[in-house]
């Protein structure tokens, strides 16, 4: 299945992209989308306190499966305001 | 009760209007007004030698989810207080030193439910709304939380 992974801030930095598709297995859940970007992006840090959103909404567990065309965001500690 | 069309929330790319802010939350519900305006402030931290003063703020947000949360905000702060109308305006792109990145402006029937959830909206929204702020030196720029030459 293949998700749509958004970046920000440092990430997107460190990433050089904002945004990219990955190709993962039925039933995979956020913590997969973590070892997939760290592989394809060795120097991505991982800032702590680091969160996810699902479809725009934050994620309770990295367990959580996802599904076919959901749009993961890695959130950064915001600093808005 | 969520009248969500009495509310502004909105993400900016130009110069914020505190002035307009509260002629959008002014009605005759409303019995007080609190506006709080964030500003970009002058900044620089002696012990960090060689990046110089702050020039700017780079603002970037996922655009999509902050206007939902910030919506959610709203809501939430509903639950809470007799708000008759509110905006929550920030800031996207560079704002320079002295400028307003947000805007938070809400009217109620009395003045201590405005000023409570005023302080609630501000506070709120710097825990939670994925907005990243890039602090721009003369000498270098970085996002806040980076670590220094990391």
């Amino acid at each position: 299945m293949r998700v749509h992974v958004r970046l920000f801030a440092v990430m997107a930095q460190d990433a050089g992209t904002g945004r990219v598709d990955l190709d993962l297995s039925r039933g995979a859940g956020v913590a997969s989308v973590r070892e997939e970007l760290q592989r394809r992006f060795p120097k991505l840090r991982w800032p702590r306190g680091t969160m996810w959103a699902v479809n725009q909404e934050y994620a309770a567990s990295e367990q959580e499966p996802l599904k076919e065309g959901d749009e993961v965001a890695i959130i950064p500690p915001v600093s808005g305001g | 009760m969520a009248e969500p069309e009495k509310d502004s929330i909105r993400l900016v790319n130009e110069p914020l209007d505190a002035g307009a802010a509260v002629a959008a939350v002014s009605c005759a519900e409303a019995g007080g007004i609190d506006l709080f305006v964030g500003t970009t402030r002058a900044e620089s931290d002696p012990q960090d030698g060689g990046r110089g003063a702050l020039l700017r703020l780079d603002y970037e947000a996922y655009p999509e989810m902050a206007l939902a949360q910030m919506e959610k905000l709203v809501q939430r702060a509903r639950e809470r207080w007799p708000i008759a109308r509110a905006v929550v305006w920030h800031r996207t792109g560079a704002v320079a030193v002295g400028e307003a990145s947000v805007v938070i402006a809400v009217s109620c029937p009395h003045r201590a439910e405005a000023f409570e959830s005023c302080r609630f909206l501000i506070d709120e929204l710097k825990k939670a709304i994925p907005i990243w702020k890039k602090e721009v030196y003369e000498g270098e720029a970085r996002w806040q939380g980076e670590s220094a030459g990391g």
